[in-house]
């Protein structure tokens, strides 16, 4: 019986949804194939998250409590995740998709000899007990399927909202604590401090089910706050077009698209948006697609489950108050 | 100081994009190629760096012979020379592949920084950045949305979802830059003429000291075996907004009815 690892990324002791998103679909493939999931969790936090982990999946939790985790670049977390995989002889690492991790991946991946295959949205054993992956590339148009070669690890990092998250009722899983010794490489670019910016009760579009996104046709940067205002009813994030981002109305952290970031939550509503090449390519893979454009033209519309040819200005207020009372 | 920028050759996003049928790569043949927008502001920051700090800039591009106007592309904002490595071997290769032929490249090169897109406008993975400072036993300073080199010192902001953590590090170093860093301006027609007489360095793999054996799709770890197309999408429910509200208040009905309420 093997185990598969899942690095479960964490902001503020709690674990990102995604990593909830990986345990369950580790968890999936590993019933079929008689394996565990062990999660890995680098920094402090682990004995307080490790009855959630355990919930979601993880029969086992290899943690390294150290700050040094994230008080340096990357590399620590290289090479506590090194240390766990040595320590379970893994052959399978499930990551989150997103920047910062895949870094992690990419590195470890050169030193372990792992192949490395990001974004997935789907996963099948494949006939030679080799992963098959499948991947919406080209901002959705075309979908692949890749596996990793029979002679390297397989590294699959997956991409946000493309799992549900299921708790099973399991409980505590058994936890082991990872000796690392950091190389002094590791120690070479220090984090000096951390510049948190995003509001802390809205989530973020990377995760969001639901993201409420806003471009040019706002006229300025004052009607982010009629954006704002239905994201918070509906527990959404907010994003934005490139040019509302160049604009400087919103920042470009929240720019979705081929130059900003990809998102594929389970509803997306765009508003004053028209739909261009450069913006589907970032969420075209939305599960569901809402799009509120006074122009019944705009390429938005073809890609659309639901569309509203109108005002943003009277809709999205009025939207805002109809999912308030429908609330209740 | 000497600055070295990675660039890669993508298709064209407003064109159509096919893989070939026979191996499943992007057929970069059949559509307009052109330099990773994401790499202009790379470009761009190595530029800054020639300004302030008398920057010697040389652009690297992995990629076949005829990727070599994206080349002159990049040297055309002003940039030193051009290095390209060309080798029928490196067709295919995985982004560890890719990284592993940079890193080579950049093996016999000097430099103080690397400038990197964060990501590729094509595939996208994010992996080469940190994949060659790891062959490189360099930091990776990636998705930085802010950059100072000092004297043996780089500051990064690095962005991410909350906000951007502020890191420093020794040179040599690695850096990957986001589109929030600068504003790129365009080539002068000055920097395109002159571009065209820019020194440029065309490499193999054995010129390198690059196994072929570490390359290219056969080598791949991570490669495709299928490609189809995303199934057509069904028409949405589209409504006009009368004034009165009722659009709203259809578009509330459907999102209760799909359960997003
Ligand atoms: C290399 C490159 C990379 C790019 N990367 C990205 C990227 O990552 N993300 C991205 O988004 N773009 C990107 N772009 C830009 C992209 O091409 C578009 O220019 C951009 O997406 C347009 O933003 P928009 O839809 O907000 O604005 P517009 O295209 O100007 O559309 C505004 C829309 O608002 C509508 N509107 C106006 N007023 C109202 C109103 N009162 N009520 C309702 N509707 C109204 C209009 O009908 C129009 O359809 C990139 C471009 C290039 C060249
Ligand atoms: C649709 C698609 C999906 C793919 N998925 C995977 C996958 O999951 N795993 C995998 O290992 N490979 C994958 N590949 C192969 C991979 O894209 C190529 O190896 C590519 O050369 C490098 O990856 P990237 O474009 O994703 O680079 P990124 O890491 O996204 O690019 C970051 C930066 O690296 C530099 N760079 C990238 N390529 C070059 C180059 N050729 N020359 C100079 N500088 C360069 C640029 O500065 C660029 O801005 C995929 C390819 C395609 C077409």
């Amino acid at each position: 019986m093997a185990e598969v690892l899942v690095l479960i990324d964490h902001a503020d002791g709690e674990p990102r949804k995604l990593s909830l998103q990986l345990l369950t679909a580790a968890k999936q493939l590993a019933e079929d194939s008689g394996d565990t999931v062990a999660a890995v969790w680098l920094g402090p936090g682990a004995s307080d998250a490790a009855e959630r982990l355990g919930s979601f999946g993880a029969d086992k939790l290899y943690h390294w409590d150290s700050d040094d985790a994230y008080g340096y670049v990357t590399l620590p977390q290289v090479e506590a995740l090194e240390a766990a995989l040595e320590a379970s002889g893994a052959d399978t690492l499930f990551f989150a998709s997103s920047n910062h991790v895949k870094d992690v991946a990419a590195r470890l991946a050169i030193r372990v000899g792992a192949g490395v295959i990001t974004d997935v949205t789907g996963l099948a054993p494949g006939d030679d007990g080799r992963l098959v992956a499948t991947k919406e590339v080209f901002g959705g148009e075309k979908i692949t399927e890749s596996s990793v070669a029979a002679d390297a690890k397989q590294f699959i990092g997956i991409a946000s909202n493309a799992f549900a998250a299921e708790e099973d009722g399991s409980g505590a899983p058994e936890t082991v604590a990872l000796d690392v010794e950091l190389s002094e490489a590791a120690t070479a670019a220090t984090v000096v401090s951390v510049e948190k910016v995003a509001s802390a009760d809205r989530p973020d579009i990377g995760e969001a089910a639901i993201v409420v996104a806003g471009g040019r046709g706002l006229g300025d940067e004052s009607k982010f706050g009629l954006m704002e205002q239905l994201a918070d009813v509906l527990g959404a994030g907010v994003g934005a077009s490139r040019a509302a981002t160049d604009a400087g109305w919103y920042p470009h952290r929240y720019q979705i698209g081929q130059t900003g970031r990809t998102i594929s939550p389970m509803l997306y509503i765009g508003a004053g948006i028209s739909g261009a090449i450069q913006h589907r390519a970032g969420m075209q893979t939305s599960q569901h697609i809402v799009a509120i454009n006074k122009d019944p033209e705009a390429p938005i519309f073809q890609i659309a489950d639901f569309g509203v040819v109108g005002d943003l200005n009277q809709v999205v207020p009025k939207l805002t108050e109809e999912l308030t009372s429908r609330k209740g | 100081m000497k600055v070295l920028v990675p660039v890669k050759r993508v298709p064209d996003t407003a064109g159509e994009k096919s893989f070939d049928p026979n191996d499943r790569t992007v057929d970069r043949e059949s559509v307009e190629s052109v330099l990773c927008p994401v790499n202009e502001f790379a470009i761009e920051e190595a530029v800054r760096l020639k300004e302030n700090h008398g920057a010697e800039v040389t652009v690297l591009l992995v990629g076949p012979e005829s990727a070599q106007p994206v080349v002159r592309k990049a040297l055309s904002y002003g940039l030193d020379a051009g290095l390209q490595i060309t080798d029928d071997a490196i067709a295919g290769s995985d982004a560890l592949g890719t990284a592993r032929v940079i890193a080579k490249a950049l093996e016999g090169q000097e430099f103080d920084v690397v400038l990197f897109g964060n990501q590729s406008t094509d595939a996208r993975t994010c992996l080469v950045p940190a994949a060659v400072a790891e062959l490189l036993g360099l930091p990776s300073l990636t998705y930085a949305r802010h950059l100072e080199v000092g004297e043996g010192k780089v500051t990064v902001h690095r962005e991410h979802e909350e906000g951007w953590d502020v890191v420093e590090s020794t040179l040599p170093a690695v850096v990957s830059v986001v589109e929030a860093i600068n504003e790129p301006r365009y080539p002068s027609f000055k920097g395109i003429m002159a571009a065209k007489s820019k020194p440029l360095e065309v490499s193999s793999l054995a010129d390198l000291g690059v196994e072929p054996d570490q390359v290219g799709l056969a080598n791949a770890a991570a490669s495709v075996h299928e490609v189809r197309d995303r199934p057509p999408k069904e028409a949405g429910t589209i409504v006009e907004d009368d004034g009165s509200g009722s659009a709203a208040a259809q578009l509330a009905d459907w999102m209760v009815e799909k359960k997003f309420v």
